[in-house]
């Protein structure tokens, strides 16, 4: 909580996007998270992400669940829409969003119980219909809004505020995804936006399912000496694959490479995702090469981070289906439901 | 870079910048929220301090802190300080018993003051607490000075000078009025420990065109003129008046022109309105009254029918840049403008007749007396100088300044010590904080715009010389504006080692004015990376020690900063505190640090 609202005035300089706006245009309400909330810092990054990428702010919907994650949408864009459902329902809201009105961004934001315990299954379902939506999930190994208990993300080892160990097997959120055939899999860290900003606006231009897992402290019940999900452990421990470059479309790319040193994978929209020097031949679009490259890096305590994965070709929830390209919502109510007529036709054509 | 060193009292002496901006460093912030808290006394008591007349210069003054106010940079218009001192003035209650007093007993020492303007009123209420023996001689048969004569009394009622002088003779201060000083030699014969000069710039200009002389009872030299009217020696003006100069002495001349009678005033301008040394507040004043301001005109000559003054002639200019880039004329047209008087308001001189040149002052430049900027002491040990004296016409804040200054060293002097040892200055710096979410000062946003100045209408204030044109706030303005008060006293204090890199201050700041960032050589490099671009290079950047995580530094613009607290609310270590800075300025006899040599 802070004991006033974020004032209204504005550094001068502060620069415009495509659309006239400047970051502070994409705000949303006063964070009641605890103060160094690393999902303050994800926030934002996600209104940082969203600036750069002149997305207009009422086309977006903001999707959540329950927990602290799942109140930060409140935080950003005020100006969107927002769902904040049941608790781990939110991939299915979303479903639902994104079924109506193809047209809409969808950001979704979650977190580590919601997703991976109570949501578990909702967020598997939404990953294989490849719906096409931001999917950010705040992990940070506890439950804080229940005072600090152990999530299923935890790492074995990992001591909880007042000195018991953690001995389940976590979850990772990165493995599953990769597992369940996810189209865009990435993993950033509160604390690092140089790298977190252009994971979320390759998740944005992703057409498909970008699930972005990020490392977002609990600094309340989670950011003590042999937690491995505090501030400092995480510092220490996060390997980035290789840095990434959000290129737009019709943008030239400043920077210079040298030969073999950087690969370009171009998004449906024409923008580009450039990895920059990737560590040990890595190839963030061989999807074994992935899981492996993680699930190795797991062993030796490592936490990696960066665009781990991306399959921008794969077709998603609407070509799937098969429907039209207008947003259902703008569909004359006698062409959503052509009526009893047209029932008995088709049963009859069944029958 | 190497972190910055809040421990010298002046880099958050200079991110408050109204009290670095005033030559008396008045305590600003301070007394402002003692205003908000109805602590009227001791607002007044706190600017008494450091600029001892805060009823006169809360009517007066140049307000060198107003450009200066950070309010200004974030919605343009600066706090009315100046006005907020005036609501302390006039709202104080009994102050008498917190007045510094003169001790029973004196040390021993006299000094001699010439003149009773703000320069050397300000050394007798330094010195005579410390048992000076100070005397006061003044060729008029009252005292302030140009404060009195110059300034019109529907700018400064007599009332407020007569009570704020008070307080200073009231301490034994020997005033001998109407004894014109002639002779320096003479003076210096008496045997004063020390001679102090505040005798100011009192020669009006004068403009020596042609027919300068022909009609000299219709032509007056600006600062004599308004002397005759404060006397009375002159009670009427002819309808059409042309102000020549645009200072602020030409704005007290315009609209003293109008109470007279005249009904069609000009301010004649050589310049156009950016290059007008008088103040925005006072040409909108005088316009509000209905003087006219002339721009780009300059004088020829003085026009007479018949030994009666009629007009005067002017150059019509149109300015551009030369190939020098400086400033250059070109005469369009001339013009003729019938009047039938013309007051001189084009600059003040020294004059120092009254000082032989032989008695070891020393004159340069302009005939000017060689005065020391630290010590103000001439070069003749034991003669010091002060105020519009000391290097020409200033403001009364400088003088109040000077004042305080020439006090040390009289006091260094006396003793035996040396005068370039100035006591030196300190800080106090302590949290701000109450509870969580609580702070010892009103850290909201106040959104409302600068509060207007309330005016007597347009047909009363011109009904007599004294009516003071301005009423002074109603409890509701002063209550609004001293919420637009930024508070920059309250310090953004940070402590690198209790850094864990989170953000949280940088995500809620929303002035964007910090940065972590890898740290850089050059302060230019630095800029670069600031999470908003420096727009303004005047100000400091604050740069921390390496963080404990990274080794990154925390960088802070200290621009733009409104000083709202959210980055210590937010921070979860406390590494972001807002700490209350008071900056301890020295007094002669008063220092700041009492460990410190010349105390």
């Amino acid at each position: 909580m802070t004991s006033i609202a974020k004032p209204p005035i504005r550094h001068p300089g502060l620069e415009r996007n495509a659309l006239g706006l400047t970051r502070r245009d994409y705000e949303g309400a006063m964070s009641t998270l605890c103060a160094g909330c690393g999902h303050d810092s994800v926030t934002a990054a996600l209104v940082q992400a969203l600036f750069e990428m002149s997305v207009t702010p009422h086309r977006v919907a903001k999707l959540s669940g329950i927990g602290c994650s799942s109140k930060t949408t409140a935080y950003f864009l005020r100006q969107a829409h927002g769902f904040n459902s049941v608790h781990g329902r939110m991939p299915s809201i979303a479903t639902g969003v994104g079924a109506a009105n193809r047209a809409l961004t969808l950001v979704g934001v979650s977190g580590d119980g919601d997703s991976l315990s109570i949501g578990l299954g909702q967020l598997c379902h939404a990953i294989r219909r490849n719906v096409d939506m931001l999917y950010v999930l705040e992990n940070n190994g506890v439950y804080g809004l229940t005072k600090g208990q152990f999530s299923a993300s935890a790492d074995v080892g990992s001591k909880a505020k007042r000195g018991e160990a953690n001995l389940q097997q976590p979850m990772d959120p990165v493995l599953l995804a990769l597992t369940l055939g996810a189209t865009f899999v990435a993993r950033g860290f509160s604390g690092d936006k140089e790298q977190l900003v252009p994971l979320l606006k390759a998740g944005l231009a992703h057409r498909g399912f970008a699930l972005v897992d990020v490392v977002s402290p609990c600094v309340t019940f989670n950011d003590h000496e042999g937690s491995t999900k505090s501030y400092l452990s995480t510092r220490k421990r996060h390997r980035d694959v290789a840095p990434v470059d959000f290129v737009p479309l019709g943008r030239e790319i400043t920077a210079s490479y040298g030969a073999g040193e950087a690969l370009s994978v171009t998004m449906h929209d024409g923008s580009r995702v450039r990895f920059r020097k990737l560590a040990d031949d890595y190839d963030p679009t061989d999807r074994e090469a992935a899981y492996r490259h993680v699930s190795r890096a797991q062993a030796k305590g490592e936490v990696v981070t960066g665009l781990l994965y991306v399959q921008p070709g794969a077709p998603e929830m609407h070509a799937l289906a098969g429907t039209v390209d207008e947003p259902l919502v703008d569909l004359p109510f006698e062409a959503l439901c052509p009526g009893s007529a047209a029932l008995d036709e088709l049963m009859a054509e069944l029958g | 870079m190497v972190p910055t060193d809040v421990t010298d009292p002046a880099y958050y002496h200079r991110v408050v910048d109204c009290q670095w901006a005033c030559p008396a460093h008045t305590d600003v912030p301070e007394y402002i929220r003692l205003v908000a808290q109805g602590r009227h006394t001791e607002a007044y008591l706190l600017n008494r301090e450091s600029n001892v007349f805060p009823g006169i210069l809360g009517r007066t003054c140049d307000r060198p802190c107003e450009p200066a106010c950070r309010r200004t940079r974030v919605d343009g218009k600066p706090v009315a300080i100046c006005r907020l001192k005036r609501v302390a003035a006039d709202h104080r209650g009994d102050v008498s018993a917190h007045l510094p007093t003169a001790p029973s007993l004196s040390n021993g020492r006299r000094i001699a003051l010439v003149g009773a303007g703000p320069a050397s009123l300000t050394v007798c209420n330094d010195l005579a607490p410390l048992g000076y023996a100070c005397v006061v001689f003044e060729k008029l048969d009252r005292p302030g000075g140009l404060m009195r004569t110059n300034i019109p009394a529907f700018r400064l009622p007599p009332r407020v000078l007569d009570e704020e002088i008070a307080m200073i003779t009231g301490m034994g201060v020997e005033m001998r009025y109407s004894t014109p000083v002639d002779s320096m030699r003479g003076l210096l014969d008496e045997g004063w420990d020390a001679v102090f000069v505040g005798s100011g710039a009192p020669k009006g200009k004068e403009l020596d065109l042609p027919g300068r002389w022909d009609a000299p009872d219709r032509v007056h030299v600006g600062i004599q003129w308004l002397e005759s009217v404060h006397f009375g020696h002159v009670d009427a003006v002819g309808p059409r008046v042309l102000i020549i100069g645009v200072g602020n002495t030409a704005m007290d001349c315009c609209r003293t022109a109008k109470r007279l009678g005249a009904t069609e005033v000009r301010v004649m301008a050589r310049r156009s309105r950016p290059h007008f040394k008088a103040s925005a507040w006072e040409l909108d004043d005088a316009q509000e009254e209905g003087v006219e301001i002339v721009e780009n005109h300059a004088p020829r000559r003085f026009v007479l029918d018949g030994g009666r003054l009629v007009g005067m002639e002017f150059d019509r200019l149109a300015w551009s840049e030369g190939p020098d880039g400086r400033a250059r004329s070109e005469v369009v047209e001339t013009v003729l403008l019938p009047c039938d008087d013309v007051v001189l308001a084009i600059g003040q001189d020294n004059a120092f007749p009254w000082i032989e040149r032989d008695v070891g002052i020393e004159f340069g430049e302009w005939d000017m007396p060689v005065v020391d900027r630290t010590t103000f002491q001439s070069s003749r040990p034991g003669v010091f100088f002060g105020g519009d004296a000391a290097w020409g016409p200033e403001n009364i804040i400088w003088a109040v300044e000077h004042g305080h200054q020439a006090a040390i060293s009289i006091h260094n002097h006396c003793r035996g010590l040396p005068l370039a040892e100035r006591p030196a200055w300190g800080m106090n710096l302590g949290s701000a904080r109450l509870g969580m979410h609580a702070w010892e000062y009103s850290n909201d946003y106040e959104p409302a715009p600068r509060t207007r100045m309330n005016h007597v209408d347009l047909v009363a204030r011109f009904e007599a010389l004294d009516t003071e044109v301005e009423l002074g706030f109603t409890p509701e303005q002063t209550a609004r504006e001293v919420e637009r008060c930024l508070n920059c006293d309250i310090e953004t204090h940070f402590g690198a080692e209790l850094c864990i890199e989170c953000d949280a201050c940088i995500d809620v700041c929303p002035a964007s004015c910090l940065t972590i960032t890898q740290d850089v050589e050059s302060e230019d490099a630095l800029r670069a990376r600031l999470t908003a671009p420096a727009v303004n290079l005047q100000q400091p950047m604050y740069v921390s020690a390496p963080l404990p995580q990274t080794l990154r530094v925390m960088v802070k613009d200290e621009d733009i900063c409104i000083h709202c607290g959210l980055c210590a609310e937010r921070c979860p270590t406390a590494a972001w505190d807002m700490q209350k800075f008071q900056l301890l300025i020295s007094y002669a006899g008063r220092p700041a640090c009492p460990s410190h040599a010349s105390v």
